[in-house]
């Protein structure tokens, strides 16, 4: 009983916050409460007050406005670089396990040559490499997902192609793809739904950073990571500027991250009282 | 004063369609030496017994009735004390070889373990006697092999390497939950007799669970047979097994294929028990069995039939006094009807 | 292909000739060559139409592997397996798959095969997919119908379509498996253990249904078990497997009862009795 209650509230309470997260996103494209990108140098670094909820920052800028608009960013990237990542792992990770042999070993050691390099840091390079900006730091967190996903395909995978029904359905003339397709993956998406937010998370994080040091979304473009970099000189004058976006992306990675481990006691559970 | 007494053990799960009670007063006394046997289908609660005799049971049950093992109360003691009374007084072998021993612990660690945890031994002290021990479950060249995972072992000797760790304090009560079911039928000979050997030697009690009528047969002088949570029949095992009072009984022996001396070719249907064991939630409030039997009658849905005992049948007197220690029971409000040539109410 | 054939009197329905599997084992050592493993050492018997042959055996006899050479699910090293007179292992893929109509399994364990995300009408018509045309059953409603039909025959209810493996107990999956086996209306049934993780009163149940169905259907079933009683009751031929061999082979009572290879005796030896009965 304990047990139920409590990843319950795990979820429930990472579905509020993602739901916040989300719904930050797309009202900031219906309203916000002042202008993101104005800048209002007679304004600058006001406290929190009637006018600006949140203050403003150092080109007089609307901080609330701008946390709004920032979650796009985040959200953007995490849902296009976990969707590459899952798409593209997702697909390895299927023809590993059902083709077994070279091509299995081939796509791992591949996946391992790409887990052997430091996610960020090589993220850092290729956005240095190729330009700063969304788009590539989307690529760059993007294809190092995919080595997760593909191993994690894998692994799963192989446990589903060594259960009875699998060979029933190979004693039944079910070419490998139709196996792979109708009784593979249903059985692992619950894995998959699990292991993707909680990389939606690390995603977040990453553009985070990325923008914190100049090289994911550009400005005008408010983000949240750009945000902590820009409090940073202000630290002793307004504390507060990096304490918002500070808050705002702790609170997201936090929530998808509740919301990761309540799906998955919710979704095994389940599948274990099969018996 | 019998090594082990329960009484009245009666268990409690919490079920998504609430409480239910899984296990329904069960009482019988076990002496020093002496071998009892539990059988029974899946949910009949007799590995649930088991794992109360332990204190093994999930956090969410509820216990109550006594289980006194040499006078001592077990229901009830905190779990400090209850680990210092496991694997040294009282001790457990599980069905399954291969996930009963740690995968990434040398076998020689695992039986040396309960040594240092219970007698205090030193690390040379604990190998010595873990090497004894295993040498004597029958595990060949035991000092090379100290060091060895269980990987590296056939199913059946990993059920040696489990017995020797749950002999390793010599326990006076020995549990054991289908000990041989996961393993091939020649290994499973030689697992009971050395049970039967290690039993003897120690002068342990033990605890047979099983689902085969013939283990029980060849290896329990006791033995309780449960249904639903209760125990229909209960009695030296010669006794229930010649009598067979309860229909219960009665249906698992017709079920069970089985070749009679003559050579002949068996006919062909099995004989079975109607229907399917139900949830627990959706058993009887009087006899579990009321319903698939077939001989209910109204009374048996509605009231919990009360033990009763069976008179010995007259005929030469058996060979050995233990006969007289455990009286025949039987949980049936028909059975004096049934023997007597009733006919079946649900065909 | 001809989809149905006429078998001559006396002709057998399934004839393994010499049968041999031997796998390589990972290597030991960088020098030596890796090791064998001959996990079947030429095996052969036949099969007639509406017979049980029943194959007896411990870990490591081979008799799993047996089980999935007769079903073409893996490739034997020498030997061969004829189904109504066809070498399964030298049809094309797409012959072979027609032909899988023939022959189907069922497995040991009720959880494991069947899948928990399927429904029980999808999983039971699953063999009908790969039947092409003139025998497959057109569209939704008359695969349906076959499928009901089928449950029906097994002794499970119509209701019993819409619902999800895990609403059913051990037994009850167990029909739904030889449902699945049985759609096809195949002449061959390879059961591998398949009343072994049942209990007893349930065992009788679906021991008594495949009986049922051989004499109906005119099944053929290669039992696979290591309980020699289960085996007695079923078959009407055994042969006993030790290390990838037939030692010995006859009719199960009468070899049971004086088994004259010494791994017979000892596996006869070792059933625990009741008293008063061989076992």
């Amino acid at each position: 009983m304990s047990v139920r209650l409590s990843s319950h509230r795990s979820f429930w309470l990472g579905a509020v916050l993602t739901s916040l997260l989300i719904a930050c996103a797309l009202l900031s494209f219906a309203w916000t409460p002042g202008s993101a990108y104005e800048m209002n140098m007679d304004a600058a670094l006001q406290p929190p007050g009637s006018r600006h909820w949140l203050g403003t920052d150092a080109f007089g800028r609307d901080v609330a406005s701008q946390i709004l608009v920032g979650a796009r960013a985040s959200i953007a990237v995490g849902l296009i670089a976990v969707g590459i990542g899952l798409a593209a792992g997702l697909a390895l990770g299927l023809l590993a396990s059902a083709r077994r042999g070279w091509t299995e070993e081939i796509i791992m050691r591949l996946a391992d040559f790409t887990f052997a390099f430091p996610a960020l840091l090589s993220a850092i390079m290729l956005t240095a490499v190729f330009g700063a900006g969304m788009v590539n730091a989307i690529i760059a967190i993007g294809i190092f997902n995919i080595p997760t996903f593909a191993r994690i395909t894998r692994a799963s995978a192989n446990a589903i192609w060594a259960r009875d029904y699998v060979t029933a359905a190979r004693a039944c003339g079910k070419s490998r793809t139709a196996i792979t397709l109708q009784h593979v993956l249903p059985n692992i998406a619950s894995v998959l739904i699990v292991q993707a937010t909680i990389q939606f998370a690390l995603a977040i994080l990453a553009e985070a950073a990325l923008s914190y040091l100049g090289l994911g979304t550009q400005p005008p473009q408010p983000s949240w990571g750009r945000m902590l970099s820009e409090a940073q000189t202000l630290m002793f004058q307004a504390p507060l500027l990096a304490i918002w976006p500070g808050l705002a992306i702790a609170l997201s990675v936090l929530g998808l991250n509740l919301l990761g481990d309540g799906l998955r006691d919710l979704l095994d559970p389940r599948l274990a009282r099969t018996r | 004063m019998p090594l082990l007494e329960v009484s009245d053990l009666t268990i409690q799960l919490p079920t998504r369609r609430g409480l239910v009670q899984a296990v329904r007063h069960v009482g019988f006394a076990l002496e020093r030496g002496a071998t009892l046997g539990l059988i029974g289908e899946s949910g009949c609660g007799k590995s649930l017994t088991a794992l109360a005799l332990m204190g093994l049971l999930p956090e969410q049950a509820w216990v109550s009735g006594s289980i006194r093992l040499d006078g001592q109360e077990l229901l009830g003691l905190s779990e400090r004390r209850l680990c210092a009374l496991r694997g040294n007084r009282m001790a457990m072998v599980f069905q399954e070889p291969m996930t009963a021993l740690n995968p990434l612990h040398g076998i020689g660690r695992q039986v040396a373990e309960p040594l240092r945890l219970h007698l205090g031994l030193g690390r040379r002290a604990a190998q010595a006697r873990a090497v004894e021990l295993l040498e004597r479950v029958g595990i060949a060249q035991a000092a090379q092999r100290f060091g060895e995972y269980p990987h590296q072992f056939s199913g059946g000797q990993r059920q040696r390497i489990t017995i020797a760790m749950a002999l390793a304090c010599g326990p006076d009560l020995l549990i054991a939950d289908e000990p041989t079911t996961a393993l091939d039928v020649t290994v499973q000979q030689q697992i009971l007799a050395l049970l039967q050997e290690l039993v003897a030697e120690h002068s342990m009690a033990l605890v047979l669970i099983s689902h085969d009528l013939g283990v029980i047969a060849q290896n329990a002088e006791q033995l309780l047979v449960m249904y639903g949570g209760s125990v229909v029949e209960s009695g030296m095992t010669e006794a229930v097994f010649r009598q067979r009072a309860h229909p219960y009984t009665r249906g698992l022996f017709a079920a069970r294929p089985q070749m009679l001396p003559a050579a002949a070719r068996p006919p062909g249907h099995l004989p079975t028990i109607a229907g399917t064991v139900p949830e627990l939630a959706d058993l009887p409030a009087g006899c579990p069995f009321a319903g698939r039997c077939a001989f209910t009658a109204q009374a048996c849905f509605a009231q919990a039939p009360a033990p009763r005992l069976l008179q010995v049948p007259a005929g030469p007197a058996p060979a050995s006094l233990a006969f007289w220690r455990q009286p025949h029971v039987v949980r049936c409000l028909r059975d004096e009807a049934i023997h007597a040539g009733a006919p079946v109410t649900t065909p | 292909m001809s989809a149905t054939q006429n078998l001559a009197t006396g002709a057998a329905l399934l004839k393994v000739t010499a049968l041999q599997r031997t796998y390589q084992l990972p290597r030991a050592s960088l020098w030596r060559p890796a090791a064998q493993l001959h996990a079947l050492r030429g095996v052969s018997f036949a099969l007639q139409a509406g017979r049980s042959l029943g194959v007896v055996g411990e870990s490591g006899s081979g008799k799993s592997t047996l089980a999935r050479l007769v079903m073409a699910l893996d490739t034997p090293t020498a030997g061969s397996v004829e189904l109504l007179g066809q070498d399964l292992h030298r049809l094309g893929s797409q012959q072979l798959r027609a032909a899988r109509r023939h022959f189907q399994m069922v497995f040991q364990d009720p959880y494991a095969s069947l899948d928990p995300r399927m429904r029980v009408e999808r999983i039971v018509a699953e063999p009908l997919a790969h039947l092409g045309p003139p025998d497959a059953p057109a569209g939704r409603e008359a695969v349906r119908a076959l499928v009901q039909a089928t449950l029906e025959q097994v002794g499970l209810r119509a209701r019993d379509l819409d619902k999800y493996p895990h609403e059913f107990s051990g037994g009850q999956r167990q029909r739904i498996a030889i449902a699945r086996a049985l759609v096809t209306r195949p002449r061959l049934i390879v059961a591998d253990e398949p009343v072994s993780a049942l209990d007893v009163s349930v065992q009788a149940q679906v021991l008594n249904l495949m009986q049922d169905l051989q004499r109906e259907l005119g099944l053929s079933y290669l039992f696979i078990s290591h309980d020699l009683a289960v085996v007695q009751h079923l078959c009407d031929e055994v042969i006993v497997l030790h290390q990838g061999e037939i030692v010995e082979r006859g009719a199960p009572h009468k070899l049971f009862h004086a088994p004259g290879h010494p791994y017979t005796q000892a596996l006869v030896r070792a059933v625990p009795r009741l008293p008063g009965h061989i076992f």
